[in-house]
């Protein structure tokens, strides 16, 4: 399988603190990848650095083969990198059917196309019903689903989740969950995440990369990582594998 | 011209612009604190002007004498108008606080315009002609006067906040407003203050401004324009930035009038203006960047 | 395309629209001249609050010193006729251009050095400020002491000259305010105009969505200043005399703006309601007062401030949603 994302040596710091240290891996395509680790680890500053909030300090981040890092966010979300916000960030007097037709119409050039292909993903999400409401009146899980909509619109081919299960009953979370799965199954979507709710990590993941301290302590397939000594101690804790 | 020359307009302007300052600082405090643009600043400095005037003409009362009260005035005008209307939109966007401003500066200018005329009005003090002579200097008494004022107020004000409980607790609610809630700080109570103390600043340097400056409601809008480009170029949030870019406002200006024609002397402020916004947002001694 | 258009909109609305469309048809065979006069501000503002609206309501910018571009429309056109002989609808073509690309250079300025909100608002008044006093210093518009537009007896009206009868000016402007409306809303369905929305509502949510949020912001200044001008034009021409005091003073800027605000920023309809009823209600203080015999010079300013500031404090969102709630009309284009 090729690498859909590339990820060499990237690091940043802020003023002294070395937020992320000269982390490496790459995500397969049509691969669901999970970074874990402890608050604070540098998994959103890694997030940031591959949707282009700000570029690395050191480092290359490479998708579909051409260099992204530095780039702007909105032109490494024309090249198919989508991505959520860990506290969600809908257009609040929009309903939610505009928000996704915001997203919709990246690549399309009439708003009614684009309509088409928000019901579309809207269905998928199980927002349709709610489409015509204010975005700011719905539930957490509601805006956190339309939050993946609206990145799902742009026609992504990476994914990226920034800790999209937060603050979710589990019975939200497998909902979540089933519906990535079957996006990754039916359309090849590659998704990177971050998670800390194991449950999901668990469910989805194909490949795991552990964070500590901004540098990469653990990476491979979810059953290897989650007995290694170094992620046990510093992040799952015994009980977590018990 | 001689250097004699650009050297006595250069001194005057420093002065000047110290008071210019002491009505920029009114605007950063608030700002720093309440996070609240002041666009009735100037608006603010035109009625405690006009009290003064007002005093002057009736009673001989000079500004200086009469900065206190007047201050003392402004400080509850500014307290109230926080605490009652513009405490409720400290939550809403910055734009609705604005405009807010806006509607108040436009009613103070027009009421000003209803009660006082349109025509310039001033004070002519006894030792309005005098000047001192130091060296090749020389200085106007007013300008003199004013400055110095300007440096005592501002001085009190940074002892305020130094070394008194309510100023210490006013830092803090500008550093960490929920930490201060927590602490038990009456936040309300504080940001009404504050908006008081930056109404007195402004009245004192009305009292000021108005021995060298002649007043008319139109000169309001024109202060707060000036304030909010000291305020900028000095660093928002900044109080020794807002006396530093008062004294280089006020040197420009009059050099630039001194240089060219008077009236252009308005077009160097916005130059500096577009200039700061553009390549310093933060200001000169600015430490949070812009937005 | 019409139905796009006219999608969402009720019989009830399209009704209400063409009643009101036909009564301003109407008005000035009705009207006085004073009437008229009053009738033709209402329609001036209502337009440039269109303009402004573009900004505001629907690129969420603020924009303190909008009678800058209407200053640049009304002086070049009114100094190339005054020179040149060139007629306004001529003199229009250069005219938007030159407020176009004022708008295009504060707008590049502002965004690609990340100037923004109320800091984006001080550019704005600075800038209008600087243009106010260059013109003052500006010999080939007559500086301080004004520009004079030749006035001949109007005889007939001249359509092409826009000399003429009040009358002709109230259509013109008319038309130019039913337009702008058509446009606005046929904007607000594009593409550009949901983008638009994505970037008032959230910018940086809009950037991770893809929006080149430079391009699209730059897009909503140079059409609104573009649009301001032609108001600008007009200005000049049925005024027939522009001092930069005046033009381009804040306080115009200013009165730019109370409209949408108080009708309600980012609706349609909004600065149309605002403009009619500060403009008529203004007019009709100023009136009770002039026949009680007191003149207030500032009587009208303070009452603009006290209606900016009830609505601010009351109604944010503007005299208009709340009016169509009540007659019946659900607004579903915010």
């Amino acid at each position: 399988m090729n690498a859909l994302l590339s990820v060499d040596g990237v690091s940043k710091r802020f003023r002294g603190l070395v937020a992320v240290d000269r982390v490496s891996f790459e995500v397969p395509e049509g691969g669901i990848f999970a970074v874990i680790g402890p608050n604070g680890a540098g998994k959103t500053t890694l997030f940031n650095m591959v949707s282009g909030v700000f570029p690395p300090d050191a480092g290359t981040i490479a998708f579909a083969g051409e260099r992204i890092d530095g780039l702007p966010p909105d032109r490494i979300c024309r090249r198919g990198v989508g991505r959520t916000f860990q506290i969600v960030r809908p257009f609040p007097a929009l309903s939610v059917e505009d928000n996704v037709i915001v997203g919709a119409l990246l690549h399309r050039r009439h708003v009614s196309d684009a309509r088409s292909h928000a019901h579309e993903v809207l269905r998928r999400l199980d927002l349709h019903d709610k489409r015509s409401q204010r975005a700011s009146s719905l539930t957490l899980p509601d805006r956190k689903r339309l939050e993946v909509a609206r990145a799902l619109a742009t026609d992504p081919k990476l994914l990226l989740l920034d800790e999209v299960m937060a603050g979710l009953r589990p019975t939200e979370t497998d909902r979540i969950v089933a519906i990535l799965k079957g996006l990754n199954r039916e359309t090849g979507l590659t998704i990177l995440l971050i998670e800390h709710v194991m449950r999901a990590v668990m469910a989805l993941a194909s490949h795991i990369l552990v964070l500590h301290h901004g540098a990469a302590i653990a990476e491979g397939l979810p059953e290897q990582v989650m007995r290694e000594r170094a992620v046990i101690d510093s992040y799952l804790g015994v009980e977590a594998i018990a | 011209m001689s250097a004699d020359v650009y050297l006595n307009v250069a001194v005057g302007g420093i002065l000047t612009g110290l008071v210019y300052g002491l009505m920029a600082l009114g605007l950063s405090v608030i700002f720093g604190v309440v996070r609240v643009v002041n666009f009735a600043h100037g608006e603010m400095m035109t009625i405690a002007m006009y009290i003064a005037v007002t005093l002057f003409t009736a009673f001989h009362l000079d500004p200086l004498i009469m900065l206190v009260p007047i201050a003392a005035v402004m400080f509850a005008f500014g307290y109230v108008l926080q605490k009652r209307l513009i405490n409720p939109f400290i939550t809403r966007p910055e734009y609705s606080q604005f405009l807010l401003l806006v509607a108040v500066a436009i009613i103070i200018v027009n009421l000003l315009l209803i009660a006082f005329g349109p025509d310039a009005q001033n004070v002519q003090t006894s030792y309005g002609y005098d000047s001192f002579q130091i060296g090749p200097l020389i200085v106007d008494a007013t300008k003199l006067y004013a400055g110095l004022a300007a440096i005592v107020v501002a001085a009190a004000l940074f002892g305020f906040f130094q070394y008194t409980r309510p100023g210490t607790a006013i830092r803090a609610c500008a550093d960490n407003y929920t930490g201060a809630l927590v602490v038990g700080l009456d936040v309300k109570h504080l940001y009404a203050l504050t908006f008081g103390l930056g109404a007195a600043c402004v009245g004192a340097a009305g009292c000021m401004l108005l021995l060298i400056f002649d007043v008319t409601p139109a000169v309001g809008p024109a202060y707060t324009l000036l304030a909010f480009v000291i305020v900028i170029t000095g660093g928002l949030g900044s109080m020794p930035g807002a006396l530093i870019g008062g004294v280089l406002i006020g040197l420009t200006e009059a050099m630039a009038g001194l240089l060219f024609s008077p009236s252009a002397k308005s077009m160097f402020a916005f130059g500096i203006l577009v200039l700061v916004l553009l390549f310093r947002p933060q200001g000169i001694m600015g430490k949070r960047t812009a937005s | 395309m019409i139905a796009a258009l006219t999608e969402g909109i009720s019989r009830r609305a399209a009704l209400l629209l063409v009643a009101l469309l036909a009564a301003l048809i109407l008005a000035p065979l009705f009207a006085g001249d004073y009437l008229l006069t009053v009738l033709i501000l209402i329609l001036y503002f209502a337009y440039i609050g269109q303009a402004w609206n573009i900004m505001m309501g629907f690129a969420g910018q603020l924009s303190l010193g909008h009678a800058l571009y209407v200053g640049l429309g009304a002086y070049t056109a009114a100094s190339l006729y005054v020179h040149f002989g060139i007629g306004p609808w001529l003199g229009l073509l250069v005219a938007v251009p030159v407020a176009a690309l004022a708008g295009a250079f504060i707008g590049f300025l502002a965004f690609r050095f990340r100037v923004a909100g109320v800091y984006f608002a001080i550019l704005t008044i600075a800038v209008a400020e600087f243009a106010r006093v260059g013109f003052d210093h500006l010999s080939w518009t007559s500086g301080s002491s004004g520009l004079f537009l030749p006035v001949k007896q109007y005889a007939h009206n001249d359509l092409w000259l826009l000399r003429g009868h009040p009358a002709m000016f109230y259509y013109i402007l008319l038309a130019a305010t039913v337009l702008a409306v058509v446009f606005c809303r046929a904007l607000l369905k594009s593409r550009v105009g949901y983008f638009w929305l994505a970037i008032r509502e959230d910018e940086e949510a809009a950037r991770s969505a893809g929006i080149d949020v430079f391009r699209y912001k730059m897009i909503a200044v140079v059409i609104s200043a573009a649009m301001t001008s032609f108001a600008g034009v007009i200005y000049a021409f049925y005024y027939n005399n522009l001092f930069p005091e005046q033009v381009f003073h804040i306080s115009r800027s200013i009165e730019i703006i109370l409209g949408p605000i108080v009708g309600g920023i980012g609706t349609l309809f909004g600065p149309i309601l605002g403009a009619a009823l500060l403009t008529g209600l203004a007019e009709t203080l100023t009136a009770a007062l002039a026949a009680l015999g007191i003149d207030l010079p500032g009587a009208k300013q303070v009452f603009y401030g006290i209606c900016l500031l009830l609505v601010i404090t009351t109604l944010p969102d503007g005299v208009w949603p709340w009016v169509a709630k009540r007659i019946g009309l659900g607004s579903r284009s915010k």
